[in-house]
């Protein structure tokens, strides 16, 4: 029934409280003092400090010449931190909004994914692309989409979404120093930025100076045995908030943060149902050919007799997310929605 | 004479003495052998019809006889240490630029040897120790481009970055994308259109409204410069001056050469619309500087025999290397998706 803390996986340090845009641009300020190769590159991440708060402080401590504002261009900057990269750098490259993919895509999965490949390994691209997700503040349909299914589906670039502040910094540390290109998503929602609702875990404890979350390992941010959650993102809070609610009840929901989507951490998934009998998978991105149908296929690729009841999924039913407040919550995974699919498959 | 190799640091100056014409010569002529013995073993066994996926060397396969002026023009002015990024057409400038022939053969025929291992193909040549890139998306080469050129400005030593395209690609948003962001950031790119008259079918009065993508440089402030001619000379005196621009910090420049597609878009392209077939042998590119250099002396018949012989015995050897080796481990096709 504890929310298990990460322990630390370096020498102790001291803590302090930051927010989840803090805790990342604390990791990028880590490596970017350790590293000369490494800047910063977008649209706004100067001045502005990131529109969601990426960047804030970088431009006074690195300079203009290493955290940079980039014309409205997104192929050409994406492309320019390939290239970069390819020759020895390690640029962080953000994309405003993943919405946004569908302006620079090219670059993202037919370069920078494919060339270590197609050069058989000869060419390595140490780039990772920042980008902002998530809906739940009124932004309409090419502002709110996760999309991190579709990164996920395309072979060649890690994925990784962090839900909280110790693994937005981790996270970010890992993926700066991964010889891999690394799509690295930020849900709006669990920034902890002061013109948005507040998740209250978007502001926690984190150690001071570097330490490193694997990429690829998922965790159980809270532990049960009736029933496995598996989520991300600004999900993983609302199902905390619903498994306190049906704690009341007597059900014991297990919460599986994935933390990286590729790779894909499928061991801690079969473990947690192998133990439980039940899954549900909860999941901000669109329903169908996509991250929920990819956990069941999971389990049941393996031993579908290990669920006692169907899978249930709780994701955007395959529509574009709408403007007005009461049609968004309709379309996200909330609380209520999150609620009655772990009840239904708990009573199965 | 000398015996420059491609890739071997030239003279910067656009006046060429005798050798170094040769040597475009030579370049050219080690490009076209290349080319040549590709297409007689793509279509080796084919058979029976024409099978694109079958064969030695399967799949679409874009040669680029007729376009050498421009490689061996433009790659004159580079080392090794420079960037060279190509298209979907990319042998001649993987070769001016002095990419090893055997591991390029060899990835060309799809072998365990090749610089891709055999993941990459022909459209897919990358090859670090000559930087050399390339990208089979139209346009979509400039962008990494970029990034070499940004990186070697930081680098401060001089290095420069080539990025090719052909004449359709002037129409996609990557290239004028690519154009401004390089001009707003002074970066040591050369931009080279090879205008070829034809995007794959379709001509370049039907999908360009400017007569020469060099009236595209105004736009972004870049000095721009159209090559009428498919003339090595003149293509080594414009990228002489577009290099040192670019070597001194001065930013990027945008070349268009007005080339020949001496044979089809791919192999086994038709070309049933091309009304200009009849006219493309007089225009190929070889035997007229051949012609040149003869009528200034500098290069007999003996001489010529030497140098066609020299290129069809490192390309035959490289093609025998490639053949020799061995196709790649099918269990092994997911290595390499990540370092």
């Amino acid at each position: 029934m504890t929310i298990i803390e990460e322990p630390v996986d370096t020498a102790p340090h001291s803590s302090h409280r930051l927010t989840t845009s803090k805790a990342m641009v604390e990791g990028i300020e880590i490596e970017m003092a350790r590293d000369p190769s490494v800047i910063y590159l977008g649209e706004d991440v100067g001045a502005y400090g990131g529109i969601f708060s990426s960047t804030a402080g970088l431009l006074d401590r690195f300079g203009p010449g290493r955290v940079i504002d980039t014309p409205i261009s997104e192929t050409a900057f994406i492309g320019l931190g390939i290239g970069a990269a390819v020759e020895g750098m390690r640029p962080i490259v953000e994309l405003m909004f993943a919405d946004f993919m569908g302006v620079c895509l090219d670059q993202i999965y037919n370069h920078m994914a494919k060339i270590h490949y197609e050069s058989g390994g000869h060419v390595t691209v140490p780039m990772v692309l920042t980008t902002a997700v998530g809906g739940g503040y009124s932004d309409g349909a090419q502002h709110s989409q996760c999309l991190w299914g579709t990164f996920a589906h395309l072979p060649g670039m890690k994925v990784v979404v962090p839900s909280n502040p110790y693994d937005a910094k981790g996270l970010m540390i890992s993926a700066i120093r991964d010889d891999n290109p690394v799509v690295y998503m930020f849900h709006k929602g669990v920034m902890g930025l002061p013109w948005m609702v507040k998740n209250p875990r978007a502001t926690a404890d984190v150690p001071e100076g570097e330490y490193t979350v694997p990429i690829g390992e998922a965790k159980v941010v809270r532990h049960g045995s009736d029933v496995t959650v598996v989520t991300l993102s600004l999900s993983v809070h609302h199902t905390l908030d619903v498994a306190e609610t049906l704690a009341a009840d007597g059900i014991d929901v297990e919460v599986i943060d994935l933390r990286s989507l590729v790779p894909l951490d499928r061991e801690t998934i079969l473990r947690s149902v192998g133990k439980t009998g039940h899954l549900v998978v909860v999941d901000e991105d669109y329903l169908s050919f996509g991250l929920s149908g990819e956990i069941a296929a999971t389990v049941t690729d393996v031993d579908p007799g290990m669920l006692r009841a169907p899978v249930a999924r709780v994701a955007n039913p395959d529509t574009p997310i709408p403007y007005a407040h009461p049609l968004e919550y309709a379309v996200l995974p909330r609380q209520d929605r999150i609620e009655a699919a772990i009840r239904r498959t708990v009573s199965r | 004479m000398t015996t420059t190799t491609p890739g071997r640091p030239h003279p910067m100056q656009g006046d060429l003495d005798g050798p170094a014409r040769v040597d475009l010569y030579r370049t050219m002529v080690l490009i076209r052998t290349f080319e040549e013995a590709i297409r007689r073993d793509y279509y080796a066994d084919k058979g029976p019809g024409f099978d694109i996926g079958k064969g030695l060397v399967p799949g679409e396969m874009h040669l680029a006889a007729g376009q050498e002026p421009v490689a061996a023009g433009v790659c004159a002015h580079l080392t090794t240490d420079d960037a060279v990024t190509a298209t979907h057409r990319p042998h001649h400038f993987a070769i001016a630029h002095g990419m090893d022939l055997r591991t390029m053969a060899a990835e060309i025929f799809g072998r365990e040897t090749g610089l891709g291992h055999g993941r990459g193909g022909h459209m897919h040549l990358f090859d670090p120790s000559t930087h050399f890139s390339c990208s089979g998306i139209i346009a979509e080469g400039f962008p990494p481009a970029l990034g070499q050129a940004f990186a070697f400005q930081r680098q401060g030593t001089g290095r420069v970055a080539v990025a090719v395209t052909g004449e359709g690609a002037a129409n996609q948003g990557a290239f004028h994308e690519s154009l401004n962001l390089a001009a707003l950031w002074k970066l040591p790119v050369v931009f080279v259109v090879e205008d070829n008259d034809w995007g794959i079918s379709v001509p370049r009065s039907a999908s360009t409204s400017v007569h020469s993508n060099a009236t595209r440089g105004v736009s972004y402030g870049i000095p721009a410069e159209r090559i009428r001619d498919n003339d090595v000379e003149a293509v080594h005196l414009a990228a002489s001056q577009a290099v040192a621009r670019a070597r001194a910090g001065e930013g990027p420049t945008l070349l268009e050469v007005h080339t020949l597609r001496l044979w089809g878009h791919f192999e086994g392209d038709a070309q049933g619309y091309r009304g200009d077939l009849d006219d493309v042998p007089a225009r190929d590119p070889l035997p007229a500087y051949r012609a040149t250099l003869g009528a200034a002396g500098l290069l007999d018949d003996a001489a010529a025999q030497r140098i066609a012989d020299e290129a069809s015995t490192r390309v035959e050897d490289a093609v025998t290397f490639a053949k020799e080796s061995p196709l790649p481990d099918p269990a092994e096709a997911g290595a390499y998706v990540f370092a």
